[in-house]
């Protein structure tokens, strides 16, 4: 299948959908506070489109943070893990039950206790929680897939725990901790989302909360044009993490390989 | 015990090992390691073979018994049955790699890196990746990585087991060059006694269960051995000899 055809395909049918449910929409006069038209929402996102922009911006701005962080901090906890079985021990149980607790049942406590003059900070720490997990857990175990032989002839070699880190458990970490990436990125985006919807209006206004008060007053066509921001935001977090695992693996993992056609030897 | 003109290099006395699930690998393992001779492990799988070889490494302690260096622990060198290569480095990086650990500046390491590339016939795929190369290059890959820190000795387990006929002669080859040019001490951990019989100065016997040396076999020391070898007399009368004392100990 030619490159042009994988994107022309994916098109052609979101055009025949949006078609669609324009014709339907309009041919069975459906309200438009029940199911607006694409036209509307069009309409609706030009017209609010100094305000959906500010409210993305707010949105956007604390999932990256939120993101960053739990990477950051995700990778250094894998390391300790992964020196340390004690810590390991010792950690592991209550990050995985702040990981089990649905994150809409803590978002309310967190807002609490952070307080309502800091609602940003209140929807950054419930990101965070929700995209810190799958780092941690996914790091931790690729520090510990480095090939045990590769471990022992680093250790004949006499490499230094900061050497055998370095140069062989971050490597052999790297493609567990890109994919963890790519859910933590699209976990934090609905983090900061199902914060907004528990904490209300903060001092700024991000789409989650703009998505709560258009359905509160009826503006549907703002609601999906909210949507359908969210949604491409999501999908360009997602494209760029990939590209950065791509960038990353393309040379040596066989995850970003082309299948050579019924090949054996690259065993 | 053969009478050996060169200085002993390595001695295991009354080694034994059981592992973590009860499995008693050596006991009573005796073995004394000349410096400069090609010495083959050989006996069947499970023998205990590779554990000996871990413990002259120094990758596992025994639990009785010693191992004692002359005068210290050599530079040592290991090959494993698997190429065990890093897939994110290219080909020079992965030579590299006991010259970095080491601390070596990186244009010395690359050019010593380089070199020994050249030696297993690799010049010119420094910048290749391992996944590029097929199992017989990348076992010239972690020959290379091994021989480049010019280790004193050098430890192989199985190291040619997975290879098909035609790479494994090559590789033979070049190993008993690198062995004459660079004075190796090596010991081969093989169960191909052609093999066995083909490139070592002296074959240990190993029976199993527990695993120690069963007998001992001095070979001829012919100057060059290429492939002309394989059609001797002594060759095949070393081939014999090493068959008949493995079926005897594997009774």
């Amino acid at each position: 299948m030619s490159a042009l055809l994988k994107y022309l395909v994916p098109f052609a049918l979101g055009v025949a959908v949006l078609a669609a449910w324009q014709g339907l929409v309009r041919f069975y006069q459906v309200p438009v506070y029940l199911l607006p038209a694409p036209s509307d929402v069009w309409a609706a996102f030009v017209a609010s489109f100094p305000e959906l922009m500010s409210a993305l911006w707010v949105t956007l701005r604390i999932v990256v943070a939120a993101f960053v962080i739990a990477a950051v901090s995700g990778v250094f906890w894998a390391i300790l893990f992964a020196q340390s079985r004690v810590v390991e021990m010792a950690l592991y149980p209550y990050a995985v039950a702040l990981q089990v607790t649905p994150v809409v049942a803590i978002a309310p406590l967190i807002v609490i206790l952070v307080g309502f003059d800091r609602i940003d900070l209140a929807l950054l720490i419930i990101a965070w929680i929700v995209a810190f997990f799958p780092i941690l857990a996914n790091t931790t175990i690729g520090l510990r897939s480095a090939d045990s032989n590769l471990t022992d002839l680093f250790r004949l070699y006499g490499a230094s725990r900061w050497q055998i880190l370095w140069r062989l458990q971050l490597p052999s970490a790297l493609p567990y901790l890109l994919g963890a990436l790519k859910v933590s990125g699209g976990l934090s985006l609905i983090g900061v989302i199902v914060a907004e919807f528990v904490a209300g209006t903060g001092t700024d206004t991000g789409l989650g909360w703009t998505i709560t008060q258009a359905m509160r007053n009826l503006e549907i066509a703002k609601m999906f044009a909210a949507l359908g921001l969210l949604a491409l935001f999501g999908i360009a977090l997602f494209a760029a993490l990939s590209a950065l695992e791509f960038a990353l693996l393309h040379k040596w993992h066989e995850s970003a390989l082309k299948k050579q056609g019924g090949e054996f030897s690259s065993g | 015990m053969t009478s050996m003109n060169k200085a002993f290099l390595l001695s295991l006395s009354a080694v034994s090992k059981r592992f973590e699930n009860g499995t008693q690998a050596l006991a009573g393992l005796n073995l004394d390691v000349a410096d400069g001779e090609f010495l083959s492990l050989v006996g069947p799988s499970g023998c205990g073979k590779s554990t000996a070889l871990r413990l002259i490494a120094g990758l596992i302690a025994p639990d009785g018994g010693t191992v004692r260096f002359a005068p210290a622990k050599p530079e040592t060198a290991f090959v494993f049955q698997e190429p065990t290569l890093m897939p994110w480095a290219n080909v020079l990086t992965n030579a590299r790699l006991a010259l970095d650990l080491e601390g070596v500046r990186r244009g010395e390491a690359e050019q010593r890196a380089a070199e020994a590339l050249k030696r297993v016939g690799l010049g010119g795929f420094e910048h290749a990746f391992p996944r590029e190369l097929s199992g017989g290059m990348k076992m010239r890959v972690s020959i290379a990585r091994a021989v480049a820190a010019k280790p004193k000795l050098l430890l192989m387990d199985e190291p040619f087991a997975a290879l098909d006929e035609l790479a494994r002669q090559s590789l033979n080859d070049d190993l008993l060059t690198l062995w004459r040019e660079d004075g190796l001490t090596v010991i081969f951990v093989t169960h191909s006694v052609y093999e066995s019989a083909y490139l070592s100065t002296r074959v240990a016997v190993m029976s199993s269960r527990p695993g120690h040396i069963a007998a001992e076999i001095a070979l001829e020391q012919q100057a060059t051995r290429d492939e002309s070898y394989r059609l001797t007399p002594q060759f095949s009368d070393a081939a014999r000899r090493i068959s008949a004392v493995l079926k005897e100990s594997a009774v």
